[in-house]
Parts: C-alpha cells; sequence; structure tokens
C-alpha cells in the first residue's frame, strides 16, 4: 500500500475521513440490529428465554478479553508509530490472538446454548441473538484477518512507521468492534 | 498558478501525463472518473429503457378493464421490476453518473479521492442489475417457466407476502440478494464522494463556495450511508427467514411483519430524498446559468437541502398510516412530514426568484429544469394531502399515490436528469445535443407526463388500488386508464426522440468548447471533454461564481491549455473488477443452494482486495 | 365540493352497477367517509390555491424575462432575507391550518364505537373475506350487510399476509395485519349497495379480492341475520339438488368449505347461505349458474393462484350441474 504526503481540504488524512464515515455506517447497522432484538425482547413464544441460557460470568470473561485486545492494539500502533517493529509485530498478533480466543469463546458459547435447545430456528430469542452476535462475531473475524495480515506484512519487513496510518485504521476498526460488544453485552447480558 | 505538488490531488513527480491503458482494456480498468462516469450513464440508461419498456407493458395491460395482455403473475413481475429496476438501477445510477463525472470537476480536483473503489463500485452495480435482470431469463433453471421467476414481490417487499411460505420460489430471493449487492455498490460510492467533497477540494474552495450540485450530492451520500445499512438489517432477517427457518417476520412465532414495513421506510424515507435531492442540485446549478443571475439565497438553498437530510429520518410511518400505529403515532409523523414541506416548498421560491429579473435562454436545459420546478409543485402538493392520516386512508394504495410518486420520480428527478444531461452532456463529449430535437423531446414528455399520469390521481380518487393487474369495467376508470396509456407511449416517443439526439450528436452534434452556456462553475473552465487529468493547473478560488464577472470580483483565469509540469494519473486496475465478482457470485450460493459457490465468491471477493491493497498505485 | 363532483359526473362516460363510481372516495355515505372527504376538500383548495399561484409565478417569470435583444444584464440579486422569511413562514402557516382539522379527525375517526354497535370481525384470506358477526353468532364470506344508521364496528385482521379492507364510500382502509387486529368505525347514511376491495398488495390475486357491502334498513338486516342463521336448507329428495348434495359430499369440496350440518372445512368461504349473496369469488362475477359452472371446474384460471384448484379426477359437467343445482338451494 503506497502513502504519501496529500494536502487535503480540511486537514484529515482521505483514508482516515473515509473510515470514519465508514465507522457511521456500521452504526446504523449495528443499531437496527439492537433495535431489533430490544422490540422482540420478551416476546418470544417458547423457551429456552434468556435468563435460562446467557452465562453472565463467562461472557464477562470473553469481554475482558476483547478489551485487553483493544490494549494490545494500542501498543502495537503506539510501537509502529516509533518505528519499532519487534514490539509491532509482537502487539500486532496478541491483539489477533486475543481476538481469536473471542471468538473461540464465542463458539464454545454458542455450541453450549444450541445444546441447551436454543438454536436460531428456536424462538425470537434465538433468531435476534444469533443473528447480532454472529454478524458481530463476522466483524471480529475480518479484524483478526487484518490483523494477521499486517502482522505477516511485518514479518516481511513491509510494515513500517510509514504506514503508521493503515495501523491505525485497522486500530479504529478494533476498538470500533469492541465498543459495539460493549453494547450489546450490556443490552443483552447485563439489563435483562 | 499553483505548482501541482501542492495542489489537492496528484503530486508525485517525475511522472508523465499519461492516458493508461487504451482500448476495451483501458474501459475495463479504468479508474477515471470520466469514464466511470460515462460507464454508470450508459449502463443506467439502459436500465432505464428496460423498466420503461416494463411501464409499457403494464399500461398496455391496464388500457383496458379485464384486460389479458398478460397473466397476473406476470403482471406483478412487471410492476416489481419496473419499481426496483427505476429507482435501483436507472434513477441512483443516471445522478451517480453526474456525481463520478462532475463533482470532481466542480470542485477543482483531479479525481476522486479512492479511485478503485470508484470503479468497483460501478463494477458491482452492473453485476448486481444483471443479477437481478437475469432472473427474467433464467426460469427454466429452475424448473419454472421463462418469465416466471422474477422479482413479484413489489419493490417494497412487504413480509410476510416474501417469506418462504408464500412466496416459496426464487423470485424474492433473487430481490433480497440482488439489493444486498446493489446496497454495496452505493454504500462504497458514498464513502467516496463524502471524502471527495470534503477532502479534495480546491484551495480557495470554502464549503459555501461549493455548486449546489455539489452540496446536494454530499448530503445524499450521507443519506446513503445511513440509511443503506437499515435496510441491509431488513433484508438480512428476510434472507435468513427464507434460508435458515428465521422467524423474524413471522406473527405466529411472536413477530411481526410490521417490522420489515419500520426498517424497510426508515431506509425508503431517506431514500426519496437520496432520488430528488441531486436532481434539485441539478436545476439549482442550471438555473443561474440560462436566467444569467446567481442563484437566489444559496445559503438557504443549502441549508434547507442539509435541514431535508436532517427530517427525512423523522417521517417514514407517514407510508405506515394504514397499518393502525395508533392516533398519536399518526399525528406525530403527520406533523413532521407537513413541516418536511416547509424547506422542500421554499426551494421553489428560490428558484422561481433566480428566474425572475434575469435574462433567460430558453436552452432545452433550462426547458427541463423549469419543467422540474412545474411538476415537482403539483407533486409536493400532492404530497400533502397524503401528510393527513384520514385523507390518506383513502388515497394510500391507490392509483393516486401512484401519480404522487410519478410527479415527484418523473416530473422531478427524470426531468432534472434531463436538465443535467442536455447542460453536461457537451463538457462530457465535446458534442452539443440538437436543440431541435431538445425541445421536441421536452415537448412530448411533459405532455405525455401529464396525460399519462394526471388522471392516476382521479383513478384512485375513484377507487382503483394499486399493483392490480387489472381492474372492473364498473369502476368506471375504463377511459382514464386508457389516457394514462395512451401518455405512457407519448413519453416512450419522447425517450426515442432523445435517444436520436443522443446518438446523433456523436457524429453530427456541434463541437461543444470549453463553455458554450457561459457557466460560472469550474467545469466550465476546462476543455470539453476534459483531459485525463483535468486541470492543467489546480485553481484558487476566491468566490462562489469564479467564472463570472460580478460587483464584486472579476471572472478567474481559465488554467492554461498545457499543464506547466509533468503530472501524474494513476493507471488502470483490474482487481476492483474482481473484487466486484465475487459477490454475485457468493450471492449464486443460497440462489441455488450451492454451498461451495459461497466459498468460492468469498475467495474471489478476498483475492480482489488483497490483490487490490497490495498492487502498487498511485493516487 | 359539489361543483367537482357535477363536473366529474358529466364529464366521464357512466357504466355498471351500484351506481356510477362504486368505489369512489368522493361521494362519501357514512359519517367516517365524510369526516375525511370533507378534511380532503379543505386541503385540496389550499393545494388549489398554492398551485395557481406558484404556477403563475412560475409562468409570468419565464414571460417577462425571457431573453430579448439588448436587455441590460439582469442585477445579480443574491437573496433578500425579508422575503425569504415571508415565504417560509406563508407555507407554515397554511401547514397548521391543515394540520389542526388533521389531528382533530384522526383523533375522531380512530375506531372507537358505542357498545351497542354491530360488530365484525373481517379476517383477510388470499384472495377472499371472511365476515364474522360475533353479537349474532354467525359466518359469511365476501358480502358484508350492515345496517344503515347504526354504529359500525369492524375489527380487521387477517388469516395470512397483509391485505387492507376498504369500502370507499363508507371510508379509509385499514390493513388486515396476522398478528394484530385493526378498527374502523362508522355510521352508513344510506341504504344501497358499494363495493370495496383488497389495497394493499397479497399475492398473485390481489386484484381479484374484492367485496360487496350492503347496507340494509334495520328490519331488512334483521331479516338478513335470522335467514343466515338458520339451518342449512335440505334439498328436495330425488331432485338434482339432492344429487348435488351427494356428490358435494363425495368431494374435495368438503375439506375447504363449512356448510352448516354437512361439512366443516375452514379454509374457504363458508357456503351455507351461498344462494343469499349477489356475487361469488370475493365479488368477481354474478352468482349464477353460468359462472358457478366456470369457477367450479376451474377457479385458478379465472382467479390466478387461487388454492381451490381443479379437481383430480375433474368433476364431470353432470357433476358440477348437481352441485350447482345444491348451491342454488342454499339461501
Amino acid at each position: 500500500m503506497t502513502t504519501h504526503a496529500t494536502h487535503t481540504s480540511l486537514g484529515l488524512d482521505s483514508r482516515k475521513m473515509a473510515f470514519w464515515a465508514f465507522i457511521g455506517s456500521e452504526c446504523l447497522l449495528f443499531t437496527s440490529l439492537i433495535s431489533t432484538y430490544l422490540v422482540y425482547k420478551g416476546k418470544s413464544v417458547v423457551g429456552p428465554y434468556p435468563h435460562e441460557i446467557l452465562n453472565i460470568p463467562f461472557t464477562s470473561v470473553s469481554t475482558f478479553d476483547l478489551l485487553m485486545s483493544s490494549l494490545m492494539m494500542v501498543l502495537a500502533l503506539a510501537a509502529v508509530q516509533r518505528g519499532d517493529m519487534k514490539w509491532g509485530k509482537i502487539w500486532l498478533f496478541s491483539t489477533a490472538l486475543l481476538g481469536l480466543v473471542f471468538l473461540g469463546g464465542q463458539v464454545i458459547e454458542f455450541t453450549e446454548f444450541v445444546h441447551k435447545g436454543l438454536t436460531l430456528q428456536t424462538n425470537l430469542f434465538g433468531c435476534t441473538f444469533f443473528v447480532l452476535t454472529g454478524t458481530h462475531g463476522a466483524h471480529v473475524t475480518v479484524g483478526v484477518l487484518w490483523l494477521l495480515t499486517l502482522w505477516v506484512r511485518a514479518l516481511q519487513g513491509k510494515l513500517t512507521s510509514a504506514h503508521a496510518t493503515t495501523v491505525e485504521i485497522s486500530g479504529l476498526y478494533w476498538h470500533f468492534v469492541d465498543v459495539v460488544w460493549i453494547v450489546i453485552f450490556t443490552v443483552v447480558y447485563l439489563i435483562q | 498558478m499553483n505548482p501541482p505538488a501542492a495542489s489537492a490531488a496528484f503530486a508525485a513527480p517525475a511522472a508523465h501525463v499519461t492516458h493508461g491503458p487504451v482500448g476495451i482494456r483501458g474501459w475495463l480498468t479504468t479508474t477515471d472518473h470520466k469514464r466511470i462516469g460515462l460507464l454508470y450513464f450508459w449502463t443506467a440508461f439502459s436500465f432505464f429503457l428496460i423498466g420503461g419498456v416494463e411501464a409499457l407493458f403494464i399500461r398496455a395491460q391496464l388500457a383496458q378493464p379485464n384486460g389479458h395482455l398478460v397473466t397476473a403473475e406476470t403482471y406483478n413481475q412487471l410492476f416489481t421490476m419496473h419499481g426496483t429496476t427505476m429507482v435501483f438501477l436507472a434513477l441512483m445510477p443516471l445522478s451517480a453518473s453526474f456525481f463520478n463525472y462532475i463533482v470532481p470537476l466542480q470542485i477543482g480536483a483531479r479525481d476522486v479521492a479512492f479511485p478503485r473503489l470508484n470503479a468497483f463500485s460501478y463494477w458491482v452495480f452492473l453485476l448486481g442489475g444483471l443479477f437481478l435482470n437475469a432472473s427474467w431469463l433464467v426460469g427454466p433453471l429452475f424448473h419454472a417457466g421463462r418469465l416466471n421467476v422474477a422479482p413479484d414481490g413489489g419493490w417494497f417487499g412487504y413480509a410476510n407476502l416474501t417469506e418462504r411460505q408464500f412466496s416459496p420460489g426464487p423470485n424474492i430471493d433473487f430481490w433480497l440478494l440482488g439489493l444486498q449487492i446493489l446496497g454495496i455498490s452505493s454504500l462504497a460510492a458514498g464513502f467516496n464522494f463524502i471524502v471527495t467533497i470534503l477532502n479534495l477540494r480546491a484551495p480557495g474552495m470554502r464549503m459555501m463556495r461549493v455548486p449546489v450540485f455539489t452540496w446536494m450530492t454530499l448530503v445524499t451520500q450521507f443519506l446513503v450511508i445511513t440509511a443503506f445499512p437499515v435496510i441491509t438489517v431488513g433484508l438480512v432477517f428476510l434472507m435468513f427467514d427464507r434460508f435458515f427457518g428465521t422467524h423474524f417476520y413471522v406473527s405466529q412465532a411472536g413477530a411481526t411483519p410490521i417490522l420489515w414495513q419500520h426498517l424497510f421506510w426508515l431506509f425508503g424515507h431517506p431514500e426519496v430524498y437520496i432520488l430528488i435531492l441531486p436532481a434539485m442540485g441539478i436545476v439549482s446549478d442550471v438555473l443561474p446559468t440560462f436566467a444569467r443571475k446567481p442563484l437566489f439565497g444559496y445559503t438557504v438553498v443549502v441549508y434547507s437541502g442539509v435541514l431535508i437530510g436532517f427530517m427525512g429520518w423523522g417521517v417514514w410511518s407517514h407510508h405506515m398510516f394504514s397499518v393502525g400505529l395508533g392516533p398519536i403515532a399518526d399525528s406525530v409523523f403527520s406533523a413532521t412530514t407537513m413541516l418536511i414541506a416547509v424547506p422542500t416548498g421554499v426551494k421553489i421560491f428560490n428558484w422561481i426568484a433566480t428566474l425572475w429579473g434575469g435574462d433567460i435562454r430558453g436552452t432545452t436545459a433550462l426547458h427541463f429544469a423549469v419543467g422540474f420546478i412545474a411538476m415537482f409543485i403539483i407533486g409536493g402538493l400532492s404530497g400533502v394531502t397524503h401528510a393527513s392520516p384520514p385523507t390518506d386512508l383513502q388515497q394510500t394504495d391507490t392509483y393516486y399515490v401512484v401519480a404522487h410518486i410519478h410527479y415527484v420520480l418523473f416530473g422531478g428527478t427524470i426531468m432534472g436528469l434531463f436538465a443535467g444531461i442536455y447542460y453536461w452532456w457537451p463538457k462530457m463529449t465535446g458534442r452539443l445535443l440538437s436543440e431541435t430535437l431538445g425541445k421536441w423531446h421536452f415537448w412530448l414528455q411533459f405532455v405525455g407526463m401529464n396525460v399519462a399520469f394526471f388522471p392516476m390521481h382521479l383513478i384512485g380518487l375513484l377507487g382503483m388500488p394499486r399493483r392490480v393487474y387489472t381492474y372492473s369495467p364498473e369502476l368506471g376508470v375504463s377511459d382514464l386508464n386508457l389516457l394514462s396509456t395512451i401518455g405512457a407511449f407519448l413519453i416512450a416517443l419522447s425517450i426515442l426522440v432523445f435517444v436520436v439526439n443522443l446518438l446523433r450528436s456523436r457524429t453530427h452534434g456541434q463541437r461543444a468548447g470549453n463553455d458554450p452556456w457561459g457557466g460560472a462553475t469550474l467545469e466550465w473552465s476546462i476543455p470539453s471533454p476534459p483531459p485525463v487529468y483535468n486541470f492543467s493547473v489546480i485553481p484558487t478560488v476566491a468566490n462562489r461564481l469564479p467564472r463570472w464577472k460580478t460587483e464584486h470580483h472579476e471572472p478567474m483565469r481559465d488554467p492554461p491549455a498545457a499543464p506547466p509540469g509533468p503530472i501524474h494519473v494513476p493507471g488502470g486496475s483490474w482487481w476492483p473488477m474482481l473484487a466486484a465478482f465475487g459477490l454475485p457470485i457468493l450471492a449464486l450460493a443460497p440462489l441455488t443452494h450451492t454451498l461451495w459457490l459461497a466459498f468460492v465468491g468469498a475467495a474471489v471477493l478476498l483475492a480482489g482486495i488483497y490483490l487490490w491493497a497490495f498492487e502498487p498505485f498511485e493516487v | 365540493m359539489r361543483l367537482r363532483l357535477w363536473f366529474l359526473t358529466a364529464a366521464l362516460a357512466l357504466s355498471g352497477c351500484g351506481g356510477p363510481f362504486p368505489q369512489s372516495t368522493l361521494h362519501p355515505r357514512s359519517d367516517f367517509a365524510r369526516a375525511t372527504d370533507v378534511l380532503f376538500t379543505d386541503i385540496f383548495w389550499w393545494a388549489a390555491a398554492v398551485f395557481v399561484v406558484v404556477e403563475a409565478l412560475l409562468v409570468v417569470a419565464l414571460i417577462r424575462f425571457r431573453h430579448r435583444e439588448g436587455r441590460p444584464a439582469p442585477k445579480p440579486t443574491h437573496g433578500h432575507t425579508l422575503m425569504e422569511i415571508a415565504w417560509t413562514l406563508a407555507p407554515a402557516a397554511i401547514l397548521v391550518f391543515v394540520a389542526v382539522p388533521t389531528v382533530r379527525t384522526i383523533f375522531a375517526t380512530a375506531g372507537e364505537a358505542p357498545a351497542d354497535a354491530v360488530k365484525v370481525e373481517v379476517i383477510g384470506h388470499q384472495w377472499w373475506w371472511e365476515f364474522r358477526y360475533l353479537d349474532l353468532g354467525l359466518t359469511t364470506a365476501n358480502e358484508l350487510h350492515l345496517p344503515v344508521g347504526k354504529p359500525v364496528r369492524i375489527a380487521i385482521t387477517s388469516a395470512d399476509v397483509i391485505h387492507s379492507f376498504w369500502i370507499p364510500r363508507l371510508g379509509g382502509k385499514r390493513d388486515a395485519i396476522p398478528g394484530k387486529t385493526n378498527y374502523i368505525a362508522f355510521r352508513a347514511d344510506s341504504t344501497g349497495d358499494y363495493s370495496g376491495q383488497c389495497a394493499e398488495f397479497c399475492g398473485a390475486s390481489h386484484g381479484n379480492m374484492r367485496l360487496r357491502v350492503i347496507v340494509d334498513s334495520d328490519s331488512g338486516f334483521g331479516a338478513w341475520a335470522q335467514a343466515q342463521l338458520s339451518a342449512a336448507a335440505t334439498p328436495a329428495k330425488g331432485g338434482l339438488a339432492q344429487q348435488g348434495k351427494t356428490v358435494y359430499g363425495r368431494s374435495a369440496c368438503i375439506g375447504c368449505h363449512a356448510i352448516q350440518g354437512v361439512s366443516s372445512g375452514v379454509i374457504g368461504p363458508n357456503l351455507t347461505h351461498i344462494a343469499s349473496r349477489t356475487t361469488i369469488a370475493s365479488g368477481l362475477f354474478p352468482n349464477d349458474s353460468s359462472h358457478l359452472a366456470s369457477w367450479i371446474a376451474d377457479a385458478p384460471a379465472l382467479k390466478p393462484g387461487a388454492i381451490m384448484t381443479r379437481m383430480k379426477p375433474p368433476l364431470t359437467d353432470a357433476d358440477i350441474a348437481a352441485i350447482i343445482a345444491y348451491l342454488q338451494t342454499l339461501k
């Protein structure tokens, strides 16, 4: 990816601006999914119901894991910005790893739910929950792929402090995905 | 003036002006906004013709009561495809062709912020449109007759008719998958143009100096990136209901089909502003040029456009007055709907005041701009009758609302787009369109549309619902329907005249030169068509009407004919097109119930994206 | 209003039964329809005034300021704050004059009715209308009978997809939504026959989902209700109708249709008093032998998508004639 200094009317890097617009758009996406969850809350005709299934302690751990991954991301960006690619690689990989752990946790959690009788088709809780968290999980997956790509580029010596903006944008994405999870965790798990 | 290095665009030194690859390859790999604009134009115009033919079949069927030109099933596909095609494959992309071609020129840029993303948007649009329309032909592949599997649930696809139980065939699958593909095209373009307009303006081009067309484009793109995610979610829910057995819209599971309506109209109302604002922008640029007077109340026109963008989010349930949301909700949405009529109406007065006191030259472009105003007044007023729920309960879902939408979308958007075509075609091709043929086109279209759509007000008030494949002679609307059909064919004739004009102009059109109209804005300061780099030197702008002499300033000096030094122009790229192909392949997986196609589609998409990301591409 | 009506009637060809324009919204025949018509007239004249003024300004501008040789360059006015404020406030004021009666009418027509109103439950099906008079305990289809001058409250829902219940002369429409009940209330103010139609796209035969409304005098309505509640007629022994009842009883008809004491299907319209209806196939055809014959022989050919498919093996012409004879005894 080429980078170059260009004058812009607002003084902001165009790619960063585009990414903020993208995040704005994604906010509408998740708002629609979360709103649907809320509108259908309590309307399931059959169980299992949230209070029977959701495991707050377990999910708190995955939430913590995702929060920690955001910290790793901050450290990764700082390292790349100061040209310290040794630590840049470590932190980039750690972020992706913690993201994978989160996804692993989702897999375990969803498998448990299926065993307890909650699937996409079971009831409204099932379809709204799985589509919402599944969409979020897909976003995490894309993020993990993105971070691993950057990590591989760094291994190849092709990622340097000149690419700090690229890493910053990937960080923006990662933090956004984390913030969305906080909202989902609060709305779905904590407020029942 | 400004050395290229300090410009808002391409800055790398030591490369020569290039034109990229030539021939077919040049077009397939183009990242040049001007070429992409032309590609959008020809593709969108073709879909416009297809949508028009669908309309002619509809009108031919309705010319008489108890008509049997087409079966009920075919009719339902015809009106669904007419609506879907016109909204998503004709009107939006025709506007996009001007966003692409004209906006960078108006702001003094060399291209958009992300040229390859721009190309991606186009290819996804083309492939999405082909995907959707393939449904007309591929019936036999689904063990059905030809003309049997095109979408048939209306362009608005209300649940729960669209559930698998009530629409078992692949028709709705084509629709929901096609729309998701098209949504990605619009979203990508939305991000691109927001950044372009905010970030790539020439020095001195403050936001309040930007031409109104570019301003309206900006507002439109914000509406796109916020509204499309909502319908995407609605479509995803429908897709899950149809393919994975969920119950998002099934009342027996505790859900409600009304959720679809909320999601659809939360998108749908901003969508109508997405459809009208660009045309309003065109009219706001065309009128001053031919009245030889600045736009009256530029600030108000801009702010009212922005205000409409925001307020457009608060009116969606005026499409749902018959759903029974309750008197309080109905009253609130009635109030917000009436409120939004104010900034909309104000623009009309600004336009008339622009003409007032001017020195009006009656070019074809001006005719269409004035036609827009005249027809939009009628469409807007019928809209006000819809804003009152009790009266709307007699009008909604009848031909009265069909009249309303066609006055605003045909009399409004399409007339506005034609104004843009007659205005900017010379800039895009270097040739003027014939004024004689243009006037014939205008008058045939103007008369045709009023003959076609005005009777529909009465047809609706006399009790004919919409979306019916036939009607009883008892209703007493047979003659009016026949009249409407005649009007439709008059419109078709007018379009034929236009096509002749378009094709003739390529060889017989008078050469346009830089500025055939005496325009005030930057696009008229460069050759027609512009060189690949647009501006030999990026101008510095000091006011809103740079090319005019006003009481405050002299006209700007146009950029020199040749650039003072080498200008780097990015080459083409195959990867946006490759990535674009991933999407319809992905969509084929659920359509044909073939899982491995999803992996292929994802792989193609990913490959395209990776190759794109790592391609050396100097913007 | 009267002027407009006269002009309409004079200008257009009249046709058909039920009087001219049987589904017209401009010929209100109930308090509900009248209230919305008054409001529409009000808004219409405001709109007409705005139309005339604004279009006139446009036309005058175009004529007066068209290019003429030797004309001096126009004055470059950029705006005029006072004028802009005025033409923002004026439309806003007009809208207030529209909004106030609008809100009043919304609440006045919100479907409330006194407790002694005739209550009818309307259930939309693809593509016919089921009517249940809950207080009277009777079920019928496609033709709604109502008493003149008495309050009526209609509860509307759907058994399958979204439909919309609309009798234009008696008032505006409300959607028939599965899982929800919407209400319309009105008082019809003259006897007569009215027609209505489904007004929400509901599939292949949306255009064919019609209904008739017969507003009767009080006693007429009472007599009709009595007749509907009576037992299904028993055909004379040995006649064609008796044969028809036998054919009916051994055909697939009984799976979908109910005839009191004979069959209890709920998928299609209740046929216990089918001969009392003026039309068949949800208002599509007159209720006579030839139409009944075509309908029974091949309903989907007449009403695309109808689930009343051709029988397998098909009924013979003799069978159909017998069934028709039987049905025609079911007054």
